[in-house]
C-alpha cells in the first residue's frame, strides 16, 4: 500500500524529517505518536502534497506509483485522504456543492459518469447516517462557523463520501469532547475494510482506546525511534515522552 | 503555493479569452467623427425627433462644454479626445421591422452567437428582450403580449415617437442634464436604449431585458434607459452587454433613470461584460455610467443587482433617492477586475423620506494587476427621521499585484439615523485551495468554487437565467488566477 524510504523533508532550509522509513499494508491501522514538534503533521502534509515542504531525499511509493511526482488533487483521486488537524472554512460554498464536485472528480478519475443529483443526495444521506453527522452541518457552508468538534466530524463525513484507500488522520482527536471522540472513532471503525489502511496521528493514547492500531510508531526529532504493537501506546500514556527523549539523548 | 507556480498560474489568467470579441460585418450608417451642435442636430434629425428632444440635447451639450471630466475617481485614464469619436452609427437595415424576417441575417447571427436569439419562439418564454446594437435598437420581442397588460416596453427612439408625452414628463428628472460630465454628454448625444412603463397595479408578466452590443469601430455607445413604475406595480428588468475586441478604447456613457411610485417595486439587474482589453491593458471599453432611481412614492422599493466583469475602466455608482416615506433600496454588487482593468464603483443612498431603509452589499474581486475600488455614499437629510442603512464592502484579492480600496462617505444630518458599515479584505487562501485539492478538486475549479461562494449573496438576488450566466462569467473571467 504505502512505502516510505529514507524520507528527508525541510521547510525554509530547516530539516524536519530526517530519514523516515515506514511500510503500511492493506487493512492495517498505524498510529504515529510523539511529542509536539516531532514532525507528525509534517509527515501528514507531505503525504498529501502540501508544497510548503521540500522533500530533499527519499521516496514515497503508494500503490506502486511515485507519490512525490503527483499533484495534491491527483494523490487525492488515487485514494489518499487527509483528515486535517485544522479543517479550513470556505465561506459561501455549500457542503453539498463541495462534496458533489469532489465525488464527481473522483468518479471521473475512475472513468465513471458523474452521479445524478438524486443519487448523490442518497449517497450523502447514507454516509451522514453512518458517521452520525447532523444535516444542519452539511446544509451549511464548508466548515463555516463550525465548532472544533463539528469540523472533525465533517472530516470523517468527507472521508466516508470519498472512500479513500489510505486515510491519514492528523490529530483528529484534538479539541474533541468524549462524545465527539466516540462518534469520530466509530466513523473511522465503520469505514475500515480489509483493503483500506489508516494512519492515525495523535499526541495522546485516548483515541487509541477507540481505534485499535495494529502498529504504533513513535516519531521523535524527525525519526521513527520506536515501533511496536498497541501496548506501546499504553506505555507512553503511563510514562510520557521523557524516557524516549532520554533514550535519544535529548 | 510556491512563488513560481503562483506566477505561472497568474500568467495563465491572461490567456483566458474574451468569448464575445468577434465583429459582425454589416454596413453602418454613421455620421463621421466629432461633436458639435451640427452633429447633435444631425442625430436628432436622423431620428426624426420632436422639437423638445433637440432642445434637451442642445441644452445638455452647451452645459457639457462648460464641464471638465471628473478626476476624483481612483482611476488612471488617458486623455479622451472627444472629437475623435463617432457619435452615431446604426446598422443599415430596413426602416421598419414588421417581423423577424426583416432583421438582417448577419445581425440575427450575431445575437444567436451571443446566445440571445431574437426569434420569440426560441426565447426563454418568460423574458422579453430589446436588443441595441451600436446606436440603435434592432428588435424588441413580446411587444404585443406586454401591450395587452398595458406595459410599454420598446426602444427609446420608438418611445420618443409613440409616447412623447411620457418621455417629456420623465426624461431628465432623476439624472438632470447638468448632473455630471458624462450624464451631460449622454444627454446631448444619446441614440437609443429602452423605455419601460408599467401602469398602475400591474405586475409585469415577464422579465424585461435589454441586450447592448457595441459593434462598429471608433464609435461611442450612449444609451439611455427610462423605467417608470406607477403605483402598486412591479417589474424585473435585466441588462447585458458585450463588445468586440479592438485595440483602441471605446467609450460607453449611459444613463439609467428609474421612477418608482407608491408601493411599486423595481428590480434592476446588470451583467456587464464589455470587452476588458487584452492582457497588456490595450483596448477595452471605458464604461462611464450614471444609474439612478427615485423611490418617489411611499413604501416604494428599488433593488440593484450587478455582476461587473468587463470594461477596461468602470465608473459607476447606481444610486437611489429614497424620497417616499417607508421606501427602501438594496444594492448588491460583484465587481471583478483582472489584468489591467480598473473599477471605481459603488452606490449612493440618499435618505429623504421618514423610515427609509437601504442596504449595500458590495463584493470586489481583484486579480492580475488590476485595481478595484468601492466608493459609496450614505446621506441622511436633516428632516429624515428613522433612516437605516447597512453597508458591507468585502474585497477578495487573488495574487499580490492587484489592489483593492474602499472609500465610504457618510453624511448624516439627523440623529435618529442608524447607519452601519462593515468592510473586510481577504485573500483566497492557499489553505483553502489546498483543502479543495486534497479532496480531488483542481486549483482552477477550487477558485471557481471559492469565488462563486464569495459572491453568492449577490448572485442569489439575480433572476435565475442571469444567475447562471453570472456564475459562468465569474469563473471565466478569473480562469487560472491564484493567490
Amino acid at each position: 500500500m504505502l512505502s516510505i524510504k529514507n524520507l528527508h523533508v525541510s521547510i525554509d532550509g530547516k530539516e524536519i524529517l530526517k530519514g523516515i522509513n515506514l511500510e503500511i499494508k492493506p487493512g492495517e491501522v498505524h498510529a504515529i505518536m510523539g511529542p509536539n514538534g516531532a514532525g507528525k503533521s509534517t509527515l501528514a502534509s507531505v503525504l498529501a502534497g502540501r508544497d510548503l515542504y521540500e522533500v530533499t531525499e527519499g521516496e514515497i511509493i503508494f500503490q506502486g506509483k511515485n507519490l512525490l511526482d503527483m499533484a495534491p488533487e491527483d494523490r487525492a483521486k488515487e485514494g489518499i485522504f487527509l483528515g486535517f488537524q485544522y479543517p479550513i472554512e470556505i465561506p459561501g460554498v455549500s457542503t453539498v456543492n463541495f462534496m458533489k464536485t469532489a465525488v464527481n472528480e473522483h468518479r471521473k478519475h475512475k472513468g465513471l459518469d458523474p452521479l445524478t443529483a438524486s443519487d448523490f443526495l442518497r449517497l450523502m444521506r447514507d454516509k451522514k447516517a453512518l458517521v452520525e453527522i447532523d444535516s444542519k452541518l452539511t446544509n451549511r457552508s464548508v466548515n463555516e462557523g463550525f465548532s472544533g468538534g463539528e469540523k472533525k466530524k465533517n472530516e470523517i463525513f468527507q472521508m466516508a463520501m470519498l472512500e479513500p484507500k489510505l486515510a491519514v488522520l492528523d490529530e483528529t482527536d484534538s479539541g474533541l469532547d468524549i462524545d465527539a471522540l466516540r462518534i469520530v472513532a466509530n466513523g473511522v471503525n465503520k469505514l475500515k475494510t480489509a483493503e483500506n489502511s489508516t494512519i492515525v496521528i495523535t499526541h495522546y493514547q485516548r483515541l487509541l482506546d477507540y481505534i485499535i492500531p495494529d502498529v504504533v510508531h513513535v516519531l521523535f526529532d524527525g525519526r521513527i525511534v520506536k515501533t511496536a504493537g498497541k501496548e506501546l501506546a499504553l506505555e507512553l500514556e503511563e510514562k510520557g515522552y521523557d524516557w524516549i527523549k532520554e533514550e535519544n539523548g535529548k | 503555493m510556491a512563488k513560481e507556480e503562483q506566477d505561472k498560474i497568474l500568467d495563465e489568467v491572461t490567456q483566458s479569452d474574451y468569448k464575445y470579441g468577434f465583429v459582425t460585418d454589416i454596413e453602418n450608417d454613421d455620421i463621421g467623427r466629432g461633436l458639435s451642435e451640427d452633429v447633435i442636430r444631425m442625430i436628432s434629425a436622423k431620428k426624426n425627433e420632436p422639437e423638445f428632444m433637440l432642445e434637451f440635447r442642445l441644452k445638455a451639450y452647451r452645459h457639457w462644454l462648460t464641464m471638465k471630466m471628473p478626476e476624483w475617481a481612483y482611476l488612471k485614464i488617458p486623455e479622451i479626445n472627444y472629437q475623435d469619436i463617432i457619435y452615431y452609427s446604426s446598422p443599415k437595415q430596413k426602416a421598419k421591422l414588421e417581423s423577424m424576417d426583416d432583421v438582417d441575417p448577419e445581425i440575427r447571427a450575431t445575437f444567436d452567437k451571443l446566445g440571445i436569439p431574437l426569434d420569440e419562439q426560441k426565447l426563454l418564454s418568460n423574458v422579453a428582450v430589446d436588443v441595441v446594437m451600436d446606436s440603435s435598437s434592432v428588435k424588441t420581442t413580446f411587444k404585443q403580449a406586454l401591450a395587452e397588460k398595458g406595459v410599454i416596453f420598446c426602444s427609446f427612439s420608438d418611445a420618443v415617437q409613440e409616447h412623447p408625452d411620457l418621455i417629456q414628463e420623465y426624461m431628465g428628472t432623476v439624472v438632470p442634464i447638468q448632473d455630471n460630465f458624462f450624464a451631460a454628454l449622454n444627454s446631448a448625444v444619446f441614440s437609443d436604449g429602452s423605455f419601460v412603463y408599467i401602469p398602475k397595479g400591474v405586475r409585469c408578466p415577464m422579465e424585461l431585458s435589454t441586450y447592448f452590443r457595441i459593434n462598429a469601430e471608433n464609435t461611442g455607445q450612449f444609451e439611455r434607459t427610462l423605467i417608470v413604475c406607477e403605483d402598486d406595480s412591479y417589474v424585473s428588468y435585466l441588462e447585458g452587454c458585450t463588445a468586440p475586441m479592438r485595440d483602441e478604447n471605446q467609450l460607453h456613457a449611459a444613463i439609467v433613470e428609474i421612477i418608482v411610485k407608491d408601493n411599486a417595486e423595481v428590480k434592476y439587474s446588470t451583467v456587464q461584460n464589455w470587452y476588458p482589453g487584452n492582457k497588456e491593458g490595450l483596448g477595452g471599453i471605458y464604461n462611464f455610467v450614471t444609474k439612478r432611481g427615485i423611490c418617489e412614492g411611499k413604501n416604494a422599493k428599488l433593488m440593484w443587482a450587478q455582476v461587473e466583469t468587463g470594461s477596461a475602466v468602470t465608473w459607476k455608482y447606481p444610486s437611489t433617492i429614497l424620497k417616499g416615506d417607508g421606501s427602501s433600496s438594496e444594492f448588491y454588487s460583484v465587481a471583478v477586475t483582472n489584468n489591467h482593468q480598473q473599477a471605481d464603483t459603488g452606490s449612493k443612498m440618499i435618505h429623504i423620506g421618514n423610515n427609509t431603509k437601504s442596504t449595500i452589499i458590495s463584493k470586489g474581486i481583484s486579480a492580475g494587476k488590476s485595481s478595484n475600488s468601492y466608493r459609496g455614499l450614505v446621506k441622511v437629510t436633516k428632516n429624515c427621521e428613522g433612516a437605516r442603512n447597512f453597508s458591507q464592502c468585502d474585497s477578495l484579492l487573488l495574487g499580490d499585484k492587484c489592489g483593492a480600496h474602499t472609500f465610504p462617505y457618510l453624511e448624516i444630518g439627523n440623529k435618529s439615523a442608524k447607519v452601519e458599515h462593515e468592510a473586510t479584505t481577504s485573500k483566497i487562501g492557499e489553505d483553502q485551495i489546498f483543502y479543495c485539492n486534497q479532496r480531488g478538486i483542481s486549483t482552477e475549479d477550487a477558485i471557481g468554487l471559492i469565488v462563486n461562494g464569495y459572491a453568492k449573496e449577490v448572485i442569489n438576488k439575480m433572476p435565475m437565467e442571469f444567475a447562471v450566466e453570472a456564475q459562468k462569467l465569474l469563473a471565466i473571467s478569473l480562469e487560472g488566477s491564484v493567490g
